[in-house]
This record gives structure tokens, C-alpha cells and sequence, in this order.
């Protein structure tokens, strides 16, 4: 059974626990964090350009980024810029029983606020269902659009995808 | 298919296109838009089958879509082997299919204007690398000129879509066509000159002196220069890989880089329902491209055990719901006029296909991205000394770390000096530009501190894992080119 990442061209939750870790449980009942899912060796580093908390830093060009989970407010910034569309954003306590996730989209139709949407997994598979919350388009032009969704789907919901498709 | 390919809407994308016009294909009157290229309007038009095999006459679609296969050539207004994919449409254009036999020009004389040129760096291709040698040796007092025979300039960074990998100084997190523009403006800022639809076709250097013919399409004529050039760097860039397979030659089979050009610069939807065989850069990232224009992609394939691109461009696709399927190969493609179907097979560690394993796939498209070759044909012709670098799978140029091969004053960067990648092809390109200015002392101390910079951000880029080939055969390279200068001594 294949199951490395690059065996089937996506991460697993195990995989990024393992490789980058995420943050516990005490800092994600904080308040938002970004979460970056970028674990090669690629020489890249606009995302340590876009904070200006000084919260991702990278070793040299080519290491993977590293992030502050502490220093990290979850603004987001980071988002937009990453060429890989490889950060997403966790706020946990966005509600009693949802979390909100925000995610990278480049895809039509442009996903509009009120919406309810299929949320799917780092696999493509549709695992539940959530509430567009908010829609913002930076001067990457890329839209980061925020669901509003079960806890439990908050670290495996990466993204969208229109009811009824 | 559906006649109207166009795309309407594209999530990052605007289409601007031109003025409507009318041209001929095989004598039937159809629609297009000013500066679009003849095979994009002729696909837009539905029109897919582009000739037909000289030996089997089975129909035969273009393959490349950049200027480099010789799929696509036409005869237009009585010319024969025009590239129909790099050629803009015009009003009143007669378009033909070729025979199976050449056939010569309509007309005996094409009117032919000559004109004398002189620059201290000729660069012939305007590309990334061709860009920034122009930008670093215009700038540091040089009188440069680069040709490039594709109708827009900036080369395949125009159909970029996606933002760029790489540091702040090679325009990371940017997109390639926005790169493109930014680049352009740079050298137009600083008055470097740049020709498009310009072909070299000749290198006629004699006793150290370098010279090129190249013929500029004009309105209604051609003109012939004949270049004199202290200094030569060619960025000539590379071409898809192509691939055996039974029916590989149908109609919607194409080269992936040529789909972005048709579906990003043109905006017309190369198909509905794609399969993608390899899963490189190139086949991730055009996956991903084809779905933004509203292509359903049924799959992608791979030989390897692994994805052979970054993780993060496979997990766009995964996470939108795109199968990638690694240890797979193409079997055939099915169709009598155009592909209507493909049969993919999964492969051993030996990559033999493990029979029963067949899986039959409802797609009108299937695009090869299975690597890159170096254009080499143009530098050819200079006489330069030529290796195989087992390491890229190719043969190249050799040359130093200053990008200068095994003749004086000729220079290569880019792609054509070993496939890598954009920001690559940019550093060589800046060294290049940086050496030709400090030989030639021209603000040498400068040139020498520019040169010296993009050495440690090349070095700094080679510490990938996904540069370690390319790091392994430049360092043979130079080498062998240590070897060349030796004997030659």
C-alpha cells in the first residue's frame, strides 16, 4: 500500500506531525496560527519575506521554513504570497463547536461569503461540509477563502469544492 | 469538440484580445483575433488536424506549440513551412494544409530587404536568461540587441501562470507573465533592444569576428540582417520530450508547455477532459493550469515509484480532487481522428507493464510533460564542442562558469545550457551578461561584483536535492571545458 507522501502527491497528517510539527493544543486554543505544509527542499523564500513578525524563518534558501508558532498571530499575510499554496490558517476558537479554516483558492467560480461548500482533504475526499465565512483577494491575487467548520475536520479540511458537483 | 474553445473567464487571467479578423483555411472562410497565433485561431475554430502522416496518412495534430517541432507547419499565402504556432493571424490569411509533398512557394521571389547590424552583444533568444543578460550588460554600458522569433516577447515566462519559487532578486512569488513584464520594462528602461519575430537562421563567423543571419517578419515582406557581434549568448531554451506510444501521434496528443501557451497566452481550452503523463514541474503545474481553464483532468501519470516534482505543486491537484497516479504508464491512446480515449497501465520497479492492470481512461486530451531537451541546433552551427551530460539526460554546450563556451566570445544560459529552471536560467543569464561587460571593461569592478553575487545565489539555489543533477553535470561541464582549453594550449 502506497502511502509516502511522494508515492501519492500529498501529505498526510502523521507525515506533517512528524516533519514539521504543529502546534499543541494549548496554542491553538489561543487564537489563529498558520500552519505551513512545505516539507522539501525547495529554494523559495517569499513567505519569510511576507512576515513581519519575524515568525518564519528558513536556515538557508533551499531548507524548509520554520515557523513560530508563539510569534505567529495568524494574520495570514503569509497566505497569499506562498508560491506553492502551501499555507493554510487555523482559528481554532472561532466558535464553540467550529474552527476556521483558511485556504488558498485559485479555481472558479469565485467562492462568495454565506456559501455553504463541501470541504474536502489533503487526498480530495469530501469530508464534510462548512460555511464560507470570508473571501479576501491580496495582491498576490490569489483568494484565501475562510470555511467555518467542525472542529475535528479543522487539520485535515485543505479544500473546497462547490454542493451539488 | 465544440467549436467554441475560448475561455471567458479564468480566475487569474483577463484576455485581451485583438481585433476581429477573417482568414482561409483550406479555402473555408473562418474567424480569429488580431495577434493571436494561426494555430490558436484555427483551434478555436475547432480546427484540430493539422497534416497527415507522409507514410501511414493517418491526421496529425501539432505537438510543441512553441516554435520548435515542426508539427504545426502550414503553407500561409503561398509560403510553405510557416510555424503556424508562433505566426499571427492576419486579416484575409490563406491557410493550407501541406501536401505530402513539399511543394515550393507560390510566388518565385519574396521581396527580401537587407540591413546591416552591429552589436557588442548579440543575444538570441528573449527568455529569462536572453532578458537578464540583455538587463545586466545593457546596463553596465554595453550596446545589446536580442532576437527572438516568437511574435511576443518574453518567452515561455508569458504563459506562466503560476508565482515563481526562488529569492526576492528573481522575482519570486510573482508570476511568470507579470516576470515577463517586469523584465521587459527593465531592459526597455535602460534602452537595450529586443526584436521579435526575428529567426537566426545562419552563423557565418569567420577568424573571431561573430556573425548571424536572421530574418525579421514584417508587414508584407521579410527583411535579412546580417549581424556583426563582438559577443554571442544564445538562450535558445528547450523543447518537450516526446514519447512512443501506440497512437501517439493523434490529434490531442500535445507537449504540456505547448497547451499553456494555447490555453494562458490565447485562452482557448486545448480539450475538455485531460490525462497527463508525467509528473514533473511541467505536468504538475499544467494540471493544475488546465483545471483553472475549466479542463477536467481525469488523471496523472508516472512511470516512477514518485512524484518527480515538488510535493507542494502535487498537493494542489490531490487536494482538488486530481487522481495522480505514481508506477503508471501510457499503453495507447485511442481515436481515429482525434484521441478519444486512453489506456493507462501500472508498471513493475522493473517500469515493465504488469498485464491485467489496464485501466481505460474517457479523456480528448493527453499531454506529454516528460522532460525537456536543450535547443542546441542554433549554437550547433558556431562549431562549439558538445558533451552528453548523463546527469541531465542530454546533450549541451560545454561551457564555464562564466557561461562562455569552447569559442571565444560566445556564451549560453538558460535552458539550452542544461534543462533546470527559471531562476536558473536568470543567474546564468546575469553572469553571462556580467563576464561579456568585464572582458569588454566595462564598469569591470561592477560587472565583476554582479557576477561574483549571482555565483553565490547559484550556489545558494544548487543546495536543492532538486538541483543535485543539474549541480553534478555543470561541474562536469566546466570540466570538460577545462580539458577543451587545455589541449588546445
Amino acid at each position: 500500500m502506497k502511502n509516502e507522501p511522494r508515492e501519492i502527491g500529498y501529505l498526510t497528517y502523521d507525515v506533517l506531525k512528524k516533519k514539521i510539527g504543529l502546534p499543541s493544543r494549548e496554542r491553538l486554543a489561543k487564537g489563529p496560527v498558520a500552519i505551513i505544509e512545505c516539507t522539501e527542499d525547495i529554494p523559495c523564500d517569499p513567505c519569510v519575506e511576507a512576515c513581519k513578525l519575524g515568525a518564519i524563518s528558513k536556515a538557508s534558501l533551499t531548507t524548509p521554513p520554520d515557523i513560530d508558532y508563539e510569534k505567529c498571530t495568524g494574520c495570514g499575510s503569509c497566505v497569499d504570497l506562498c508560491p506553492g499554496l502551501a499555507i493554510f490558517v487555523i482559528k481554532m476558537n472561532y466558535e464553540e463547536e467550529k474552527a476556521l479554516v483558511s485556504i488558498p483558492y485559485e479555481m472558479l467560480p469565485v467562492p462568495k461569503r454565506g456559501e455553504r461548500v463541501d470541504a474536502l482533504d489533503r487526498s480530495g475526499k469530501k469530508i464534510g461540509a462548512g460555511e464560507i465565512v470570508k473571501v479576501t483577494r491580496g495582491k498576490g491575487a490569489t483568494f484565501v477563502v475562510s470555511i467555518a467548520i467542525g472542529k475535528d475536520l479543522a487539520m485535515e479540511a485543505r479544500s473546497i469544492q462547490m454542493q451539488g458537483k | 469538440m465544440e467549436k467554441n474553445q475560448r475561455i471567458r473567464e479564468h480566475p487569474i487571467l483577463d484576455f485581451e484580445r485583438g481585433k476581429r479578423v477573417r482568414f482561409q483555411f483550406e479555402g473555408q472562410w473562418l474567424e480569429g483575433y488580431e495577434n493571436e497565433s494561426i494555430a490558436a485561431a484555427l483551434f478555436a475554430s475547432g480546427v484540430k488536424i493539422f497534416g497527415r502522416s507522409k507514410r501511414f496518412n493517418h491526421p496529425t495534430g501539432w505537438f510543441c506549440g512553441i516554435g520548435k517541432c515542426s508539427s504545426c507547419l502550414m503553407r500561409v499565402n503561398g509560403i510553405p513551412n510557416v510555424r503556424t504556432c508562433i505566426t499571427p493571424v492576419k486579416e484575409g490569411m490563406r491557410v493550407a494544409i501541406q501536401g505530402k509533398k513539399g511543394a515550393l512557394p507560390d510566388e518565385p521571389d519574396i521581396a527580401v530587404a537587407k540591413k546591416e547590424e552591429h552589436a557588442q552583444v548579440l543575444i538570441i533568444g528573449g527568455g529569462p536568461a536572453g532578458l537578464e543578460t540583455g538587463i545586466t550588460s545593457t546596463r553596465l554600458g554595453l550596446n545589446t540587441l536580442i532576437i527572438d522569433e516568437n511574435p511576443i516577447p518574453g518567452g515561455q515566462l508569458i504563459k506562466q501562470t503560476h508565482k515563481f519559487f526562488g529569492s526576492k532578486k528573481e522575482y519570486a512569488g510573482l508570476r511568470g507573465f507579470e516576470i515577463a513584464r517586469i523584465m521587459l520594462e527593465g531592459l526597455r528602461k535602460c534602452g537595450g533592444r529586443y526584436l521579435t519575430e526575428t529567426s537566426a537562421i545562419g552563423y557565418y563567423g569567420k577568424d573571431g569576428k561573430h556573425k548571424f543571419l536572421a530574418v525579421k517578419k514584417r508587414e508584407g515582406d521579410y527583411q535579412l540582417l546580417e549581424i556583426t557581434a563582438d559577443n554571442m549568448v544564445v538562450t535558445s531554451g528547450a523543447s518537450e520530450n516526446y514519447l512512443p506510444f501506440p497512437g501517439n501521434y493523434l490529434p490531442g496528443i500535445y507537449g504540456a508547455g505547448g497547451v499553456q501557451t494555447l490555453m494562458n497566452v490565447y485562452g482557448v481550452k486545448p480539450g475538455n477532459k485531460a490525462l497527463i503523463v508525467g509528473t514533473g514541474n511541467v505536468g504538475l503545474i499544467v494540471g493544475y493550469q488546465l483545471l483553472q481553464a475549466g479542463v477536467k483532468v481525469k488523471a496523472l501519470i508516472e512511470t516512477m515509484p514518485r512524484v518527480g516534482g515538488y510535493l507542494v505543486h502535487a498537493s494542489k491537484l490531490a487536494r482538488l480532487g486530481v487522481p495522480i497516479l505514481s508506477g503508471h504508464t501510457i499503453k495507447e491512446a485511442k481515436g481515429e481522428q482525434y484521441v478519444n480515449g486512453a489506456t493507462i497501465i501500472a508498471v513493475d520497479e522493473n517500469k515493465q507493464p504488469i498485464e491485467g492492470t489496464e485501466l481505460e481512461l474517457d479523456v480528448d486530451l493527453i499531454l506529454i510533460a516528460v522532460g525537456l531537451s536543450a535547443s542546441t541546433r542554433i549554437i550547433s552551427q558556431t562549431g562549439c564542442e558538445k558533451m552528453f551530460v548523463s546527469e541531465l539526460g542530454d546533450w549541451i554546450p560545454i561551457h564555464n562558469a562564466n557561461m562562455e563556451i569552447t569559442i571565444d566570445g560566445i556564451y549560453v544560459a538558460g535552458d539550452g545550457s542544461g534543462i533546470a529552471e527559471a531562476s536558473t536560467a536568470m543567474l546564468e543569464g546575469r553572469i553571462a551578461g556580467a563576464a561579456i561587460a568585464e572582458k569588454e571593461s566595462y564598469n569591470p569592478e561592477e560587472a565583476k561584483r554582479i557576477k561574483e553575487e549571482a555565483f553565490s545565489e547559484l550556489s545558494k539555489l544548487r543546495e536543492s536535492s532538486f538541483l543535485k543533477a543539474v549541480t553534478a553535470g555543470k561541474r562536469r561541464c566546466q570540466q570538460k571545458w577545462d580539458e577543451v582549453k587545455s589541449r588546445e594550449k
